[in-house]
């Protein structure tokens, strides 16, 4: 299908994007990277009177240091994020979750603000910003917001955006010598929306995790963090009998709902696969003892 | 603000200036504005790869890019690609190993490979058969595209 009409402007600068949109009103949306928005308006399950493209604005562009943080602005592609050198060596969790996003066409496109505005609960950087403990920094044309991510997702496709406000940047903290991370997903096929995944997050030393951060996508409206399966293993090293105390505890504390990909039961079944992996994977043993 | 908006960008090479509505995704602007039918219109919402085309260098889906927002950009298409000549080993290929059935997909599966082989010159057929996921061909002719594929990174390597 084709989208409905609508009016487009491009804007130059953060302070055109906020006079823009100020000036379009409420129906107006703002244009990133467009893999999920243009999708979405040519199904015209949204029909937004006009789109004001920010791909071009300066401020949102670039990954740099700050202190002990990785800032990454919102305009950045996935496939930026994932070749970038600070990324690979500070927050290395997020060049491997970049693999699993889409399709390399999309990569070149998709932008990191947007797939955090966007918050599909079956999305990849919205669980590692919350296993990461990343800030988003939320711009308005007032004021400057940090928004820790754990809170930034508030439910299905909704955030903790106000009204006329954007996604300027994200800060990650830089990965703590000791501490390791990896991400999973079970897909149908390569590059469709996970099915179940895990972005896992601990300090080592041995094989056991220290201040483990387990945090599921597409088993919950927004990224799920799995506290009480965190619990079990924390302090423990990574063992046949921690995995399944972990696994059971993760059990009792999922609620999946049932989507196109099948029941609660078969999701809660993926997420306690993808945690038995992602433990093992995390404390350095090899597949051979996961579920 | 507008729902017309005016662009110059370049085609194949060309410099082009056109008006557009804001809504012409790029391929509609490919296909009925200029003329140039070899970036197929498929799913039109991103999923099936049809229309592959490169914009400043790199590949997308021209189906997720609004013609609007391209002033200034470099995009090429099979048609480009194919009359610089860039590909004839793999459009080769693909007529061996009968890669093409009906088509429909072959132009977004010849950009899509060339991507590959460009950054990763010698992949493995599961980094093939990765890359090329999100380019569908409802023949489904997959193994013959990953042959293809696999024939000129190997031919390219014994001449470099």
């Amino acid at each position: 299908m084709k989208a409905a009409p609508f009016s487009y402007v491009r804007a130059a600068s953060l302070a055109d994007a906020f006079r823009l949109w100020s000036d379009a009103g409420p129906e107006a949306k703002l244009l990133a990277g467009g893999q999920s928005l243009l999708a979405a308006l040519a199904f015209r399950l949204s029909e937004p009177s006009a789109l004001i493209d920010i791909s071009r604005v300066p401020e949102l562009a670039g990954i740099t240091q700050a202190g002990a943080a990785i800032r990454v602005g919102a305009g950045v592609t996935h496939a930026e994020l994932g070749r970038h050198e600070l990324v690979r060596r500070h927050v290395p969790l997020l060049a491997d979750a970049v693999p699993l996003i889409a399709h390399a066409a999309i990569r070149n496109r998709g932008t990191v603000g947007g797939s955090l505005a966007f918050a599909d609960p079956a999305a990849e950087l919205p669980a590692c910003c919350v296993a990461l403990d990343a800030v988003v920094i939320a711009r308005s044309a007032e004021a400057e917001r940090r928004i820790p991510a754990a809170r930034f997702f508030t439910g299905l496709y909704a955030t903790a955006l106000a009204s006329q406000e954007l996604i300027a940047a994200v800060e990650f903290p830089v990965a703590r010598g000791g501490e390791r991370s990896v991400i999973l997903e079970l897909a149908r096929r390569s590059g469709d929306y996970a099915m179940a995944g895990v972005a896992a997050r601990a300090k080592v030393s041995g094989s056991a995790l220290a201040d483990p951060r387990l945090i599921f996508f597409a088993v919950g409206d927004r990224p799920v963090a799995a506290q009480r399966a965190a619990a079990a293993v924390s302090g423990k090293q990574v063992t046949a009998e921690t995995v399944v105390a972990a696994q059971a505890a993760l059990d009792g504390e999922l609620d999946p709902p049932a989507d196109q990909h099948g029941s609660p039961q078969m999701k809660r079944h993926l997420a306690r696969v993808l945690l038995g992996r992602a433990l093992n994977r995390i404390a350095g043993i090899e597949e051979a003892r996961a579920a | 603000m507008s729902t017309e908006v005016a662009v110059t960008l370049t085609v194949n090479g060309e410099r082009v200036s056109r008006r557009v509505e804001a809504r012409r995704h790029l391929i509609d602007f490919l296909r009925l504005d200029l003329g140039l039918m070899g970036s197929h219109t498929g799913c039109e919402h991103g999923i099936c790869g049809a229309c592959t085309v490169r914009i400043d260098g790199t590949i997308v889906r021209g189906c997720l890019v609004l013609a609007a927002s391209l002033d200034g950009a470099r995009v090429e298409t099979i048609e480009g690609v194919s009359d610089a000549g860039e590909i004839r080993d793999l459009q080769d290929a693909f007529v061996a190993r009968n890669a093409a059935q009906c088509g429909y997909c072959t132009p977004g599966m010849l950009l899509t490979a060339a991507d590959l082989l460009q950054s990763n010159p010698r992949p493995t057929r599961a980094e093939i058969r990765e890359h090329l996921a999100g380019n569908y061909c409802r023949c489904t002719g997959y193994h013959a595209i990953v042959d293809a594929v696999e024939t000129v990174a190997q031919k390219r390597n014994a001449k470099a």
